[in-house]
């Protein structure tokens, strides 16, 4: 395994609705926290970027103001947007700026503040973060995109509602114990009777997704500080490196799609180019982070990842493999559906839940004694995708 | 014309393929193909990142195509509040680009089908503003 950058600093704020404070003080939570759990101050870290989407809150150009309010001036410091993988993709630059020799240490800070704007223009925002001239006019949102993905899914692979619904009570058994998450309770099958309107979860979003389906908005930040063999051996007792990066786009609009039933395709694309790099295959995997923005997107992910084969991710979850005590644990923090997805936030967070996993540090949602963990982390509607492999 | 005219609600106000909504206002919903290399383009574009030529036809997308997929939207971003329940789908002609669009709210959500036939039309909605819809063919 190459040892070549290393993750030395993880933090991550509180996901909660509504955060009495502004980005740059949000960032500062997540900052403080990743420093000191590296053991380093200001004057060690090289440069800073700064990951979002861009339009939740009104700062243009916020790399200059979060540099500044988290001390990181006079440093470099950019910003880096994929939609909802901008910190996996901020943690790729990073570590190509640390393997080209620019800056020793570097830290990535994603952050967003969902919550200053409606969820109604929430989903407007998203749904402009896909094609603005021929598709949003038709009054496009992300649940109904995904919701395209899994109907042609659910009709070719036997995919039923029952089985996103278990995708959905896994990820409450998590959320459940994490104290980060945004969605602390529980979720029951009887949630998602569709003939019981008291029933949480049962409520039609975007057929055949419902409100349970979907994950939660949130406000968050998430730190992860990257440095090079040298530093890292200096300042960390356990470094977490990283063995394999893949990355891959994908045409934005629906029209060229190439195959709904099959998933997202960066799914794919990401995962082969990162085992490649790291020199492992799906087997070696102990504990992994996807992207399950909606419940359909946990089920493609494991097969984009090798954890099931094509059209068969729901033999996994039905077998309760993808449960802690399974045999490829999957987003036991909650994951997005549970934890939140405060979008620029969400590619940190998950890499701080494999770092922790793999320092051994996961509290109540410890993996027994894992040594190389996987995050996946989707960008849009299967627009861009992030694979990143860790290993102690 | 300009492109606000387009869809429901637009997000973009020029664009060298704007003769869409006129061809749309014609009664006809095209696409673009390249007239060097003959690759065709739905949504069109203007530009052929094949063999990077700028020189475009217009062409009319295929009468008969089955939908690919579906879904009905009980809620609406900003802005389309008014609208749902309202179903989006893609027609698969079989060959050459596909087409994203919204179902005519004639077709009853129940009736509609994975794998139906389906064709292509225009649309004026009553506040002046011209889309192309799918309907049962
Ligand atoms: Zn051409």
């Amino acid at each position: 395994m190459a040892k070549d950058v290393a993750v030395i600093g993880v933090g991550q704020t509180y996901f909660v609705r509504g955060y009495e404070g502004s980005i740059r003080e949000l960032a500062f939570e997540a900052f403080r926290e990743a420093a000191q759990d590296a053991g380093i101050t200001q004057k060690n870290i090289g440069a800073s970027i700064f990951c979002s989407a861009p339009e939740y809150d009104k700062q243009r150009s916020p790399a200059g103001v979060l540099a500044e309010y988290l001390g990181l001036i006079p440093q470099p410091t950019f910003y880096i947007e994929t939609v909802c993988s901008s910190s996996s993709s901020g943690v790729k630059v990073a570590y190509s700026m640390i393997k080209a020799g620019l800056h020793d240490v570097v830290a990535v800070v994603g952050f967003q503040k969902m919550s200053e704007i409606t969820s109604a223009e929430s989903q407007e925002r998203m749904g402009r973060g896909a094609d603005i001239q021929w598709e949003a006019p038709f009054g496009t949102m992300m649940p109904a995109y995904y919701a395209l993905y899994a109907q042609a899914y659910m009709a070719k692979n036997g995919l039923t509602l029952d089985d996103l619904m278990k995708v959905r009570v896994k990820a409450a058994t998590y959320g459940q114990i994490n104290e980060r998450a945004v969605y602390r309770k529980g979720v029951k099958p009887e949630d998602f009777d569709p003939n019981n309107p008291e029933a949480k979860m049962a409520g039609p979003v975007a057929s055949p997704l419902r409100v349970g389906d979907c994950c939660a908005n949130a406000d968050g930040a998430s730190c992860v500080i990257l440095a090079n063999a040298e530093k890292a051996k200096a300042f960390s007792k356990k470094p977490v490196w990283i063995m394999g990066i893949g990355a891959a786009s994908e045409a934005v609009n629906m029209a060229a799609r190439p195959d709904f039933a099959k998933g997202l395709s960066v799914g794919y694309g990401a995962a082969a180019e990162a085992y490649k790099m790291a020199g492992v295959t799906a087997k070696d995997i102990k504990v992994a982070e996807v992207h399950d923005c909606f419940t359909i997107a946990e089920i493609m992910a494991y097969e984009g990842l090798g954890f099931a084969k094509p059209g068969d991710g729901k033999a996994l979850i039905q077998a309760k493999e993808t449960y802690k005590e399974g045999r490829i644990p999957v987003n036991v923090d909650g994951g997005l559906l549970s934890k939140g997805h405060p979008i620029g936030a969400t590619g940190g967070s998950q890499i701080r839940t494999i770092v922790l996993q793999l320092r051994g540090e996961a509290g109540p949602m410890q993996v027994k004694d894992p040594d190389i963990g996987l995050v996946h982390n989707v960008g849009g509607v299967g627009l861009y995708g992030n694979v990143t492999i860790f290993g102690r | 014309m300009g492109f606000e005219k387009f869809g429901r609600r637009s997000f973009t106000a020029m664009t060298k393929t704007a003769k869409f909504v006129d061809l749309l206002a014609e009664g006809k919903v095209e696409g673009s193909a390249c007239k060097k290399c003959g690759a065709k383009f739905f949504p069109p574009r203007a530009d052929c990142a094949a063999c990077f030529s700028k020189e475009m036809d217009w062409y009319d997308v295929p009468k008969k195509g089955t939908l690919e997929t579906f879904t009905t939207a009980q809620y609406a971003p900003f802005g389309f509040e008014a609208d749902p329940p309202y179903t989006m789908g893609v027609v698969n002609f079989g060959e050459g680009p596909k087409l994203f669009a919204r179902l005519a709210k004639d077709i009853k959500i129940e009736d509609i089908k994975i794998g139906m036939d389906v064709t292509v039309r225009p649309l004026k909605y009553e506040d002046g503003q011209i889309s192309f819809e799918i309907i049962k063919a």
